[in-house]
């Protein structure tokens, strides 16, 4: 698992490249607090080379959200693999997260 | 071979039961004295509900040869869960958790975030965990169900031991346990809780060899064994997976419960006196019109955290709005006065602010702000946050003191699997003591009744109807008290007024009532080959009050908030004398009983009443008075001495 950031006009890119499991999880969080401490708080987790994500992945990604809200920005994801999609929709988690075709498309409409 | 032996009873009892019930029901009332007459039959139906539940649990009797050889590579998390428990007790679970040979890490969970256990668990090299600072005081703590959910958000490993502070596992309890999970459904391995600090005769009634033998057996059979809090083996991704389907439950039951309460917060701040300021109104319609396309959206099945960061930016949006109109209100406000200021320094020389700017200060609201602060409220709950938890993701359920059950169960309904290992595995300490007991006991039946007025398993999704029955019976067993108090009350009338709630005391009855009786306790013989199962049936009598206090507390709790007046059990031996208080209605009950006996034999030798209904009822008597006199014991039981080395070698020396 490897994570980067970069941070673009709108919000930061955070990419998690990898399995996203229970081992990385809480590295996924701690990163993604790190990027909002830095003072980034639309935060965009590019998941397009994220090849698996289990349940505890998807935990982390909602305390990652809700340190993101707390910060007075948003947390969204895009370039969602089909495992990570099955997972998505297994969880009913696709109720709360919309996953969006590109990072670029993340924040596009605010 | 038992199985075949084991169904033919479960069949002869049913059909025994049902022709006698029927009977009762059909042709044998006194509708003279229908007020104990029905109550009495209606008791009867449920004890042989009861008993058809149990014949449906055993008719599955699963006996395993033991699971396949475990992954190598699993990794596991060793949770010992504590509060207050003697830290000697805590070690020596730890350091016995520590030696299991499978590859693990050991955590003290310990809700008491006491400093000298952290430097214990330092020193031996033991994880140790409590309270994140997520646990702020305006948030439920949940328990040992929130140390739990704590630690899973700490910890990483692929299973979960979950033992309690008191039960030392054996070096092998894994080895034994994680090739169930080869199996890629299962979720839960339980292994039985077995206390090693208790007599041969049981007086507390402290093993439950029933329950962790042919009960959960059965329940096995029906895929359907569940959690019992301890020396259970979990699959982290089932808890997680759990976690989170629940987190979006109730994320969307905040949001439209918010949704909702928002309109009439508009509308009360509507009808406030600050309608007059023309942006307030403006302010509210714009929230009004955000909160409106969120129900839209809702309905339209958007995803949440859209929803709700939109309705959030519009109103933040309007807000400032109206913050900065106030302020050029107010600016204006102090220009005004300035001015009037100005005029009486032209006419007197002193700057005083006068009555009639004060006045006009004043009629005017500092701060429309405050009108909509209802709203504000309102709209904080419009979140995908949970604030209303320490964290987002609660894994283990928290709807019942008894998070165990009602985990379990909706592992099931998620498609899980569950797996019994009728094998001891771990060495637990009982309370040694009735009032420790009668906590423990009030605790688990609170708690199972918790469950069953949230989550009725007879209506939840997901689970198949046996799962739904093997849930309920569980929960079933514990209404008996309301049926105990019946059973006792029907001698008593019978012998002190000569009231029969039945018709006759005819052969109708006996033919019925007596193979019925010696089918049910054929059925606990061959069911429980052998194990002894009468001090179990002698305290799911003797306990009445136990059982009724905790469906009304949980009923009180569950519909009217409530709290349940729970404790946590304590695992030290109370000091003090017997206290013959604790089972006060259990001998006043007893009492009456004896009194009643009395009564009635004079009443028969005076000839005010017949003989085979004396005898009857006399027996009946001298029956609950034998089933309640184990509490006589209970209450004079001095704590557990093991018998030389006979009970040293109990506990099998691992090197604890």
């Amino acid at each position: 698992m490897e994570f980067s950031y970069e941070v673009k006009d709108s919000y930061a890119e955070v990419k998690a490249d990898g399995r996203l499991n229970m081992v990385s999880a809480p590295k996924l969080r701690e990163f993604v607090t790190d990027v909002i401490a830095g003072g980034s708080s639309r935060i965009v987790v590019n998941l397009e080379n994220t090849a698996f994500m289990d349940s505890s992945g998807l935990g982390a990604l909602i305390g990652c959200l809700k340190a993101a809200r707390q910060a007075g920005g948003d947390l969204r994801i895009a370039g969602v693999q089909p495992q990570v999609k099955m997972v998505l929709e297994l969880t009913s988690m696709d109720r709360v997260l919309t996953a969006y075709a590109s990072a670029e498309e993340a924040f596009s409409n605010d | 071979m038992t199985r075949f032996w084991t169904r033919l009873v479960v069949v002869l009892t049913v059909i025994l039961g049902l022709n006698y019930v029927a009977w009762r029901w059909a042709s044998s009332l006194n509708w003279d004295a229908w007020w104990i007459a029905v109550p009495l039959v209606v008791a009867e139906t449920y004890s042989l509900i009861d008993v058809m539940l149990f014949g449906m649990t055993v008719w599955q009797l699963k006996i395993r040869k033991g699971a396949p050889a475990p992954p190598h590579d699993a990794t596991v998390d060793v949770f010992i869960t504590t509060y207050n428990e003697d830290l000697d007790m805590v070690m020596t679970t730890a350091l016995a958790a520590q030696k299991i040979r499978h590859p693990h890490s050991t955590w003290i969970l310990d809700d008491g975030a006491r400093p000298e256990l952290r430097a214990l668990a330092e020193d031996h090299g033991l994880g140790y965990v409590t309270r994140s600072e997520d646990w702020t005081a305006n948030v439920p703590r949940h328990a040992k169900a929130g140390n739990l959910n704590n630690a899973l958000m700490i910890t990483h490993g692929e299973f979960l031991l979950i033992l309690d502070a008191d039960q030392i596992p054996e070096p092998d309890i894994l080895e034994k346990t994680l090739g169930y999970f080869n199996n890629r459904r299962v979720a839960l391995v339980q292994t039985p809780q077995y206390f090693s600090n208790v007599p041969a005769h049981d007086p507390l009634g402290s093993q439950a060899p029933l329950f962790y033998g042919p009960i959960q057996q059965g329940k096995d059979g029906w895929n359907a064994a569940f959690f019992c809090g301890s020396n259970a083996i979990l699959r982290r991704e089932a808890l997680m997976q759990l976690g989170l389907v629940g987190y979006v439950k109730e994320t969307e039951k905040s949001i439209r419960r918010a949704l909702t309460a928002s309109r009439s917060a508009i509308r009360h701040a509507r009808k406030s006196a600050d309608m007059d300021t023309p942006l307030v109104a403006e302010v509210l319609d714009a929230v009004e019109a955000a909160t409106r396309e969120a129900q839209e959206q809702l309905t339209a099945g958007q995803p949440l955290s859209e929803i709700t960061y939109r309705v959030r930016r519009r109103v933040d949006a309007a807000v400032q709005i109206l913050v900065q109109a106030d302020m050029s209100a107010l600016q204006t406000d102090l220009e005004e006065i300035a001015a009037m200021e100005l005029a009486h320094v032209g006419e007197a020389g002193v700057p005083v602010v006068t009555d009639d700017a004060v006045q006009r200060m004043s009629a005017r609201d500092w701060s429309p702000l405050g009108a909509l602060e209802s709203v504000q409220a309102v709209l904080d709950a419009l979140n995908v946050e949970r604030t209303d938890e320490a964290q987002p993701i609660m894994p283990l359920a928290t709807i019942s003191v008894t998070e165990d059950m009602a985990t379990a169960m909706r592992m099931h309904a998620m498609g899980w699997e569950s797996v019994y290992h009728h094998e001891i595995l771990a060495y637990g300490l009982a309370p040694e003591d009735l009032k420790t007991m009668l906590t423990q006991r009030l605790r688990w039946a609170q708690g199972t009744i918790q469950v069953l007025l949230r989550e009725n398993p007879l209506v939840q999704k997901g689970l198949k109807i046996s799962q739904r029955l093997m849930y309920f019976a569980t929960m079933w067993t514990y209404l008996s008290g309301y049926a105990a108090i019946i059973y006792f009350a029907a001698p008593i009338i019978y012998l002190l007024l000569g009231v029969l709630p039945v018709a006759s005391l005819s052969w109708d009855f006996f033919l019925r009532f007596i193979p019925f009786m010696v089918a049910n306790q054929l059925l606990f013989a061959v069911a429980g080959r052998g194990i002894p199962t009468w001090r179990g049936q002698q305290y799911s009598l003797a306990l009445f009050p136990t059982w009724i206090k905790a469906c009304s507390t949980a009923a009180r709790n569950v519909w009217f908030g409530r709290p349940l007046g729970f404790a946590v059990t304590p695992k030290a031996r109370q000091t003090g004398g017997p206290s013959w208080s604790l089972i006060r209605p259990q001998i006043v009950v007893s009492v009456l009983l004896a009194v009643a006996a009395v009564v009635g034999i004079i009443r028969l030798a005076t000839g005010l009443a017949e003989p085979l209904g004396t005898l009857v009822n006399v027996a009946w008597v001298i029956f609950d008075l034998v089933v309640m006199s184990i509490l006589v014991r209970a209450v004079l039981y001095k704590g557990y001495e093991p018998a030389g080395d006979a009970g040293a070698g109990e506990r099998k020396a691992d090197g604890v």
